[in-house]
């Protein structure tokens, strides 16, 4: 292939090489080990491809790169039109990323219909990486449900002991949300007749010559809204949250933690501002008070969790929290923030959703009074653990500092008082994950069970390494990532900025 | 042409000693960890010299910028990894490498004998990273690096021994209050970053040396202020942020001497000399500075009088001093703060260094009411521990005279000073004195008080399993297939196989095993090998049945009879440090006292525009002459009141913990509750506990999460999620399964999607 069809068919592959190897897997014959290698195999090539976006993406180019758009149905008008732009382009890498870790994260804790579960892996990784790369509202659309299906199962199939209540849980929760969405979009069709991105971004600009009023506008946005504030989860719609980290198995909660809950994020950038710069204005004070509710409230709720993988749950409440404070800062170092956190978020948080599996599959437990003490039998778990706890709560030189930094800064530029309040999230977080990582590690061991923990195997060393080294490399060249991001901030910025101008005048 | 002095290497050259130890250090042997701990934290001070040598020899010293790379660079906004060398860092990183390396070398003997020792090495190395790029950064935002990063290492070297809980807390406790403080750091960084766009030292501080002082008492550069001092005081424990030190104490000795006494807590006073441009253009930031410190000088002081643990007597010690440094900072005399800072990095450092000999020689004895008479026993320890007490004492002549009296004559004589700075600041003094002098009769003098029946417990490490950090010669009998197994397991939990010996299908191995190890060694290998039966000393019977024997030997006990005087890897540096707490005074002597104050010259040209630093007995002509030889005549009043101060405090302890013994008690009993209030340190601790620690976790837990999220948002959600099934239930009778209730639900949202569509078309 030429260079250019690389570009124009790169995101294809990358989306459907993970569906393609499901449909493999199909085929194999149940030998589970053989499926497992063929899964990390399958999800290594997935990543090995998706380096092609960040190595040949144009930096300076506004827009969408590495396009492709076919018509696909007539009636209604839909295509197959996929793009990407320095937003989504690296949530695309950050999915293919978490995959693989993911496979090896379940190597072991899958024990019963194994075949299915990396099935299921995969086709939710192609479900999530089609959100992030469709420009055609119906396609972002199917994506966006057709996730529910794989992850439902994954918590359902293979969670703890309440895992189908979990599930159902995850499953009505976003469900109802995103019908609110769904109304949206066939509002916006039957409009504009195109269920295209920057179609439709056009005629909402010039809302009036297609009949969409002011007040629909508004209509608009919290229909996007809602679907999204579910799924980051904003406060008070994050009940579902700790239910379905907590019966999710490992790899189920980094890829929740990690991808999905990016899903809301990208959507409250790539839709609420993208198509609704003036509502967005219009809603931001509340929004932003919800932000900061979700950073302060998740860190509270979070330091006192007796159960570890609740802990980190609501601390993902918190962080998130972060991201939508900054995305509804507009400010470009809010923004630019939010995205770089939303790739941190997934690299820490997966790395501690990892973590906490890893000691699940010795203890069969996630309660924290079992623990104590455990860095005099696992003094490498210890440190792995200690190393992702930090970028976590945002020490500098580790990634989460760059964000949260970006975030507030950009939030205190916004309005002083809303970056005020949310800074003191640096204090929670350090509160929170500190206390929880005393519980765990220090002490005397309390059980005797634990004194004969075995420490980290090769294979739970392979899995966290990559995220380590993510962590630090985003921490000491965030350059690296936010040169890219930086310009598309920018461009989903510009009319924002028009707006203001236009109040302004 | 500008020299390239390769700032870069001073930082990172410990980075790389710290990675070498952490990563690898596991399957070091103890020299090579010291060997690498020490070489690399060398090469750094090595390339200081080197540096300090070609700036000084530069006929315009002027501040000098060196830029690596980029940072963070978003939205206009850039903040690269660069160096900033002038005089004032140039201080700080003489002083941070040469202390650091003297205590780095002490702590090779101290540590000897400790589980975790490259890991230790590779924390203190990682600290001295970080300090580095603390005192180095050209900008604030990297200042901010090395600020939180020092305190990462402060939280994993105060919690050492984490088997401890209370070391465990201590940790948390100080990284915690620290980030009170750096919320305050962050949003004075966020001021700066909204209103001058950047947060580099060149350019920040020529934008602010433009704008007009703020006399009104609020404004920008006021908030800015006050701010930094919030974060100032974290870092360098002042009120309300000081309690963390006091617990800090739970480190090994040698880190408190480090980083809790002669660099890390005084990087607060650093950064805001480092920001003079900003409190001199707004007093009233700087009038805070000064109260804050004077409070604190003096309150810690007032605690450190009645206590009993010879660390916490230096913990509250060091707070107090610290609180001078920041009078002197808050009464603009930027110079004398960081003239004290480095007497007392030496003074201190060696009061930490001498105080960890005496619990060394004692075996792990922290009270002084055990101690008494050990200057037979100790003599170089008791020499050097009497240099850095007559240094901090103010005694005439030593080094922590000229600091101290500079500062007290510039809290009354700056522009900014006040009678009650320095009578708060002289009665301080005389308290210092006081407990300092207290500390050393306790210790040295009188009889040996100590019972003799303590158990060894070195440094603290009171808890069992690390009672004893000897090694307990083992003989491990085990079936042949697990040797290698076991032989890997004890190497990597730091013990050593000393021989092996087949017999009937089984080996015996004899090891030396950590005995903090021991608990945990017998039932990894039961499990490991699947021994049934308990552990016991049966020999191993021919059919396998007890697989797994651990026998202890012998313990190698660390003998607790005599008093013993430390290795020489300790007192070396010792020595030397308390050579510079003698004469580190010289290069600073007040004009007052007949000297030229090189140290205030040399610092000039960073705070130039310090109203403070104009001296007051600037020479020249006529008036100003005149008005020279009033400020020398006074000055010369003060210093005489501050020297009769140290005497008085020398005499006070004296007579109470020498002459008359059971004075103290009685003075206590008729003290009543005041003295025990005193000595319970005024409840402070309890009543952040009770006012903030407990309502915030109790109310998290029980409103937030029971009340809001559980009973509220949760079950509010589960019943309209119910009623929605039971709804939905009605109208499904055809299928079942989850694909079907996604059908309906898409049915649902379809459904709601053209109501809401009719609607919007009536309207």
């Amino acid at each position: 292939m030429s260079g250019s069809a690389w570009n124009t068919w790169i995101l294809t592959l990358v989306t459907f090489i993970p569906l393609a190897g499901a449909v493999l897997l199909l085929f194999l014959p149940r030998r589970d080990r053989d499926i497992k290698w063929f899964a990390l195999f399958v999800s290594l090539i997935t990543f090995a491809l998706s380096l092609h976006l960040p190595t040949y993406l144009h930096r300076g180019q506004p827009g969408f790169q590495f396009e492709i758009n076919i018509p696909w149905i007539p009636t209604p008008n839909i295509h197959y039109h996929l793009g990407v732009d320095g937003i989504s382009m690296w949530l695309v890498v950050l999915t293919t990323f978490l995959t693989p870790l993911c496979v090896l994260i379940s190597w072991k804790s899958v024990h019963e219909r194994v075949k299915e579960f990396f099935i299921l892996l995969l086709i939710l990784e192609t479900a999530l990486l089609g959100v992030f790369v469709s420009l055609d509202l119906f396609l972002f659309y199917f994506f966006w449900e057709f996730t529910l299906i794989p992850m439902a199962l994954i918590i359902g199939m293979y969670g703890h002991e309440r895992r189908v209540y979990a599930a159902v849980k995850f499953f009505l929760f976003t469900m109802i949300a995103s019908a609110f969405m769904l109304a949206s979009i066939i509002f916006l069709y039957a409009k504009t007749g195109s269920f295209d991105y920057v179609t439709i971004q056009n005629a909402v600009r010039d809302g009036a010559s297609f009949g969409i009023t002011g007040h629909a506008l508004g209509w608009l946005f919290l229909g996007f809204f809602v679907a999204f504030a579910v799924k980051v989860p904003i406060f008070p719609l994050h009940t579902w949250l700790p239910d379905a980290h907590f019966e999710a198995p490992t790899a189920g909660s980094v890829m929740l933690a990690g991808v999905l809950l990016k899903m809301g994020t990208y959507g409250l950038l790539r839709f609420n501002l993208g198509l609704f710069p003036d509502q967005s204005r219009q809603n931001q004070s509340w929004i932003m008070v919800l932000a900061i509710i979700g950073i302060i409230y998740g860190a509270l709720v979070a330091m006192v969790q007796p159960n570890l993988k609740k802990l980190v749950a609501y601390s993902s409440v918190s962080h998130l929290g972060f991201v939508v404070l900054g995305i509804f800062s507009f400010t470009q170092l809010g923004v630019d923030g939010a995205v770089y956190q939303m790739l941190n978020h997934g690299v820490s948080t997966g790395a501690l959703f990892m973590l906490a599996g890893i000691i699940y599959e010795r203890r069969h437990t996630f309660d924290l009074d079992e623990f104590g003490g455990l860095a005099t039998p696992m003094p490498i778990f210890a440190a792995f653990f200690l190393f992702i706890t930090l970028s976590s709560l945002g020490l500098p030189l580790l990634n989460g500092f760059v964000g949260e930094f970006l975030v507030l800064s950009g939030a205190f530029q916004a309005k002083m008082i809303w970056g005020i309040l949310a800074a003191s999230g640096v204090i929670w977080s350090a509160c929170y994950l500190l206390w929880m990582y005393q519980r765990v590690f220090f002490g005397k061991v309390k059980h005797s069970v634990n004194n004969t923990l075995p420490d980290l195997s090769a294979r739970e060393r392979a899995a966290l390494w990559p995220a380590s080294i993510a962590a630090l490399v985003m921490g000491v060249a965030p350059v690296l990532w936010l040169n890219i991001i930086d310009p598309a901030v920018h461009s989903v910025l510009a009319p924002l900025a028009q707006t203001t101008a236009q109040v302004v005048r | 042409m500008t020299p390239n002095f390769h700032l870069w290497l001073i930082p990172l050259l410990p980075l790389a000693g710290a990675a070498v130890n952490g990563l690898l250090g596991r399957n070091f042997s103890k020299r090579l960890v010291a060997f690498f701990g020490l070489f690399f934290v060398a090469a750094s001070l090595a390339v200081v010299w080197t540096v300090a040598i070609r700036f000084w020899s530069l006929s315009q010293a002027a501040p000098h910028t060196e830029v690596l790379a980029p940072w963070i660079m978003a939205g206009g906004f850039t903040a690269h990894f660069a160096f900033y060398l002038d005089q004032l860092s140039l201080i700080m990183i003489l002083v941070v490498t040469n202390v650091g390396f003297l205590i780095h070398v002490y702590s090779v003997g101290y540590m000897w004998e400790e589980g975790g020792f490259y890991r230790y090495f590779s924390y203190l190395n990682l600290f001295m990273f970080f300090m580095l790029i603390l005192v180095l950064a050209n900008n604030y935002l990297l200042m901010f690096i090395g600020w939180e990063g020092v305190g990462l290492a402060s939280y994993l070297l105060i919690g050492f021994f984490f088997v401890r809980d209370s070391a465990a807390s201590a940790g948390k406790k100080a990284f915690i209050v620290n980030r009170i403080g750096d919320f305050g750091f962050l949003i004075a960084l966020f001021l700066l970053i909204q209103h001058f766009g950047t947060l580099d030292f060149d350019k920040v501080f020529p934008a602010i040396a433009s704008l007009p002082v703020e006399t009104a008492g609020t404004g920008l550069l006021t908030a800015i202020g006050l701010l930094l001092l919030a974060g100032a005081c974290g870092k360098s424990a002042q009120i309300p942020l000081y309690v963390w030190l006091p617990d800090a104490m739970e480190g090994p000795t040698p880190v408190s001497s480090l980083i809790h006494a002669a660099t890390m807590v005084t990087a607060g006073v650093y950064m805001v000399a480092r920001s003079n441009v900003i409190f001199d253009h707004a007093p009233d930031a700087l009038m805070a500075v000064a109260i804050v410190g004077v409070i604190t000088a003096l309150f810690a002081a007032i605690i450190g009088m009645a206590q009993n643990d010879i660390k916490k007597v230096l913990a509250y010690s060091t707070i107090s001093q610290l609180g001078y440094m920041f009078l002197a900072c808050g009464v603009g005399a930027f110079s004398a703060g960081i003239f004290h800072l480095m007497t007392h990095a030496f003074f201190k450092g060696l009061l930490f260094l001498a105080a960890g000999s005496v619990i060394h020689a004692l075996g792990g004895e922290q009270d002084m009411r055990h101690m008494g008479g050990l200057r037979k026993e100790i003599p170089w320890t008791f020499w050097t521990m009497t240099a850095a007490t007559v240094a901090i004492a103010g005694i005439p002549f030593f080094s922590g005279f000229f600091s101290k009296d500079e500062i007290l004559w510039k809290s009354l004589s700056s522009p900014y000073g006040s009678r009650a700075y320095w009578a708060i600041g002289v009665f301080t003094a005389l308290l210092t004195s006081f407990y300092m002098f207290r500390l050393w009769f306790m210790t040295f003098f009188g009889e040996y008080r100590g019972s003799g029946s303590h158990g060894y417990e070195h440094a603290g490490h009171t808890h069992p399993t690390l009672a004893s950090a000897k090694d307990v010669l083992a003989e491990i009998v085990v079936p042949a297939e697990f040797v290698s197994t076991v032989m890997s397991n004890i190497i990597e939990r730091g013990g050593m196989v000393v021989s092996f010996e087949e017999r009937g299908g089984m080996t015996i191995l004899s090891a030396s095993v950590p005995a903090a190890k021991m608990v945990h060694y017998e039932e990894w290998l039961r499990d490991h090998t699947k021994a049934r039966g308990t552990w016991s000393e049966r020999a191993p019977d021919k059919q396998g049945k007890a697989e797994v024997l651990v026998r202890p030997l012998a313990v190698e006990h660390e003998h607790r009879g005599h008093i013993h005087e430390s290795p020489r890897v300790m007192l070396v540096p010792m020595v030397i440090l308390a050579i510079l707490a003698v004469i580190g005074g010289y290069i600073g002597v007040p004009e007052a006292l007949g000297g030229h104050n090189r140290f205030d010259h040399f610092l000039a040209p960073v705070f130039r525009t310090a109203a403070g630093t104009l001296p007051a007995g600037t020479p020249g002509g006529g008036e100003a002459a005149a008005e020279g030889t009033a400020a020398r005549l006074s000055e010369t009043m003060a210093t005489a009141v501050s020297i009769l101060m140290a005497f008085l405090g020398l005499f006070f302890a004296w007579l109470l913990y020498y002459k008359k013994r059971d004075l103290p008690d009685r003075i206590a009993a008729s003290l009543g509750w005041l003295y025990n209030t005193v000595r319970d340190k005024f409840y402070v601790d309890e009543i952040y506990q009770a006012v903030i620690v407990t309502p915030l976790v109790k109310g998290s837990a029980l409103v937030l999460w029971r009340g809001v999220d559980v009973a509220g948002i949760d079950a509010t959600a589960n019943d309209s999620a119910d009623s929605a099934r039971s709804l939905s239930d009605k109208f499904r009778h055809m299928q079942s399964g989850n694909v079907r209730s996604y059908a309906a639900w898409i049915a649902v949202g379809a459904a709601v999607a053209i109501a809401y569509m009719i609607w919007m078309g009536v309207r």
